[in-house]
């Protein structure tokens, strides 16, 4: 579907706010509730957007410790990706799976209480996982910035 | 540090998937009362286990067909180094995310652009030109997938 301005005006609010009223979304972008009523009901049933959905914080949970694991699968095994994500999917520690075109092929996200949970993690359960050509390491130190907001 | 029983866990991954319905319905479906409901995600959230909430913009549809992750190695270190780099780099639009981490690379990024030609102007004309800005390692996302996590 296309979005007009408006229809831009008022996801720009609600990525700000995702659980403000339908009243001050429409406050902000400047249109009436009733229109902005149809105009979200209308973007959210072309898919352009899900939610909202509750962010978890994983330090308050006592999971200090987020490291991003890039991986490179061994690609001469047939089948190796789809067999590789079936096995990730079953370690409960991973928050993400991400894949890719470039040096690296997946990324996965995962979550330790401290260091020695992560050590555990990373002999027993990582360094299992079938078919890595490579693994790499980034321990996560600060969280500069996260938006989760497109330029619209 | 917030302790958790099995309902409060199985209240975290609902939520995380889907925080539209309400207290009533999500209670209904995991057998408890609407008040019992409200007052354990108040809990949650009154702790701290519940940040906030986000909403998932299908960027594809939305025009911003690419999205890269960047590593990137500062140039220049020192205290001055990370603290431009970090200003400037928040400054950038199409910067969704940035995070500080150890490994082969100082900084990891995500960035959002309409097509490729969009992402090469983001990277030269305003990633590249970032004075401490050393290697940079480029990764164009294929799919993404957010996983219930250790819950």
């Amino acid at each position: 579907m296309q979005t007009d301005d408006t229809d831009r005006r008022l996801l720009r609010q609600l990525q700000a706010a995702p659980e403000a009223a339908i009243a001050d979304l429409a406050e902000r972008a400047n249109v009436s509730a009733a229109t902005a009523r149809r105009r979200l009901d209308r973007m959210r049933e072309a898919g352009l957007f899900r939610g909202p959905r509750a962010v978890i914080d994983w330090d308050a949970l006592g999971y200090r410790v987020e490291v991003s694991l890039r991986i490179a699968i061994d690609k001469t095994v047939p089948g190796a990706f789809d067999v590789f994500l079936e096995e990730a999917r079953k370690i409960p520690e991973v928050t993400e799976i991400q894949t890719f075109l470039g040096r690296v092929d997946l990324r996965l996200s995962v979550r330790a209480r401290d260091m020695a949970d992560y050590q555990r993690l990373y002999r027993d359960r990582i360094l299992s996982l079938p078919h890595m050509a490579d693994i790499e390491a980034l321990v996560r130190v600060a969280t500069i910035f996260e938006r989760e907001s497109l330029p619209l | 540090m917030i302790e958790l029983d099995d309902t409060d866990r199985a209240l975290l991954r609902a939520l995380a998937e889907d925080a539209t319905e309400g207290a009533g319905a999500l209670g209904r479906r995991l057998g408890l009362s609407q008040p019992a409901a409200w007052r354990r995600i108040r809990r949650l959230e009154d702790a701290g286990a519940i940040s906030g909430r986000a909403i998932d913009l299908d960027r594809e549809k939305l025009g911003f067909g690419v999205t890269v992750f960047l590593g990137i190695k500062l140039a220049a270190k020192g205290r001055h180094g990370l603290e431009d780099f970090e200003r400037a780099i928040s400054a950038i639009p199409e910067v969704q995310a940035v995070h500080h981490v150890l490994g082969r690379f100082d900084y990891r990024l995500i960035v959002t652009a309409r097509d490729l030609p969009d992402f090469e102007r983001v990277l030269r004309r305003r990633i590249m030109v970032l004075p401490s800005v050393g290697e940079v390692e480029a990764n164009v996302l294929l799919s993404q997938e957010r996983r219930p996590g250790p819950l």
